[in-house]
């Protein structure tokens, strides 16, 4: 919120107290907050609960790379680090609907106009 | 002789202060902040911590490992590195910020509405490359609907002459047709896709803005239970350009975070953004000390996620256009740690 900043202030907000997004499991949290109006400590004890793990972990890039992989909650392509083969984008975001068991919007809005 | 120890202003020069001086400073934020607000000043205990993180020389600073909070990003992207769509997926994988904002140039609900189908599009397409929340984003920007930008009679020119039962009722209108156009908008973001809807900067054209704000926001909820809503403030105290609009049965005029925060309970909202503006002729010290003062009565009260807004030139950051790194996580590290946050 707020840091509006088009000059890249997030890089020192982020290496300073941010979870790391999809590098770890920002995104997830971020989720609980916004579909479940929940506070940190509740989202990410939710969030860890989901994913059996603790909530130290999901700002660790390290122990959320292999359980994203494990779940197919999508992780990010770059230079040496590909998976074509791994769910990615709207199949992780199925993925997270499920796990979080929460409504994502565009997975429901594809759903319904694919037919599913 | 005391050492010096390099500092930021706030307009970001950097500077040096005595640790006496920085404390000096922090005790004159908060007894600011107090006064003004009628809220209790920081602990001897929170002072303390809050100089031992700017009373520091060290290039950067960081909470400790486990107390990371959420960082939304509302205005995401520089506007200028590839498409906007490129500009959202290069902040979720190279800066790692948890949410991301799609957003016109243009950042206003009312100049959105004339291309909200192009913007849907482009919403679409964000959520068909992105795994991040994607929401959509901005200001409720009351103004736009005052002559000589829009119908409405200003209520700016009006007040001056006198004309106050006009200005009021100008405002009034304004509200009205904000609402409707903040909807309007929504609705077609939903519809392409959309995790949530962000006011940026909400009452900065007082409390007919903010309560534009509330009554969109309520409106929202009721259509979409899990919609994300954020309501981010422009400013520490709501001023009364109406002076007399309630929402809720309470005036919103004069309101200081604390207040704001219950309002946005109230109305829905899912994620309440506190902004607190800098003064540049003050240290990032005295600010950081004036900032936290103001919101942490929101702090005690919070039933919902609160993301202080830590931009340039609010919550302590500097008002500069490269907001030095050492001033930035001196303020990341002082909200999550003396407020305990749920995000920025």
């Amino acid at each position: 919120m707020g840091t509006g900043d088009p000059l890249g202030m997030e890089g020192a907000h982020t290496q300073a107290s941010g979870m790391g997004g999809m590098r770890a499991a920002g995104d997830l949290v971020a989720r609980m907050q916004m579909t479940r109006r929940m506070r940190l400590k509740e989202a990410k004890e939710y969030v860890a609960g989901k994913l059996g793990c603790t909530p130290r972990d999901l700002s660790d890039p390290i122990a959320m790379e292999q359980i994203r992989l494990e779940k197919g909650l999508g992780t990010l392509a770059f230079t040496s680090s590909v998976r074509p083969d791994e769910a990615g984008m709207m199949e992780a975001k199925f993925n997270i609907a499920r796990v979080l068991d929460i409504p994502i919007n565009c997975v429901e809005r594809f759903k319904e106009r694919a037919g599913l | 002789m005391e050492p010096k120890i390099p500092t930021r202003m706030g307009d970001g020069s950097l500077v040096e202060l005595t640790r006496s001086e920085i404390k000096a400073d922090l005790e004159a934020g908060t007894q600011l902040a107090a006064k003004k607000a009628k809220v209790p000043e920081l602990t001897q205990d929170e002072l303390d911590h809050l100089l031992d993180i700017y009373a520091s020389p060290a290039r950067f600073t960081a909470v400790d490992i486990g107390d990371e909070v959420i960082l939304s990003n509302d205005g995401t992207g520089t506007k200028h590195i590839g498409n906007r769509v490129q500009d959202l997926q290069s902040y979720e994988a190279l800066l790692g910020v948890d949410m991301v904002e799609l957003w016109q140039i243009d950042y206003s609900y009312k100049a959105i509405k004339t291309n909200v189908a192009h913007e849907g599009q482009t919403m679409k397409i964000a959520q068909t490359l992105l795994t991040n929340p994607v929401q959509y984003g901005a200001m409720p920007d009351l103004g736009r609907y005052s002559k000589p930008d829009g119908p409405i009679p200003n209520w700016s020119e009006l007040l001056p002459l006198g004309k106050i039962d006009e200005a009021r009722d100008a405002q009034v209108e304004a509200c009205e047709m904000l609402v409707e156009d903040i909807d309007y908008v929504a609705d077609a973001m939903v519809a392409a896709g959309t995790d949530g809807i962000d006011f940026d900067t909400t009452g900065a054209a007082g409390d007919a803005d903010f309560l534009a704000g509330l009554t969109a926001c309520r409106k929202l909820r009721q259509k979409y239970p899990w919609l994300g809503i954020e309501i981010g403030m422009a400013a520490e105290f709501v001023l009364g350009m109406h002076g007399q609009l309630e929402f809720d049965g309470e005036r919103l005029a004069g309101m200081w975070p604390k207040d704001q925060l219950r309002m946005a309970q109230a109305a829905g909202a899912s994620i309440y953004g506190p902004a607190v503006n800098i003064n540049t002729g003050k240290s990032t010290a005295w600010n950081i000390a004036r900032a936290i003062t103001f919101i942490k009565p929101a702090m005690e009260i919070a039933e919902i996620p609160v993301h202080v807004n830590v931009g340039m030139g609010v919550g302590a950051v500097p008002t500069c256009v490269y907001p030095p790194a050492d001033a930035t996580s001196r303020a990341s590290k002082a909200f999550v740690e003396i407020l305990k946050i749920d995000g920025y």
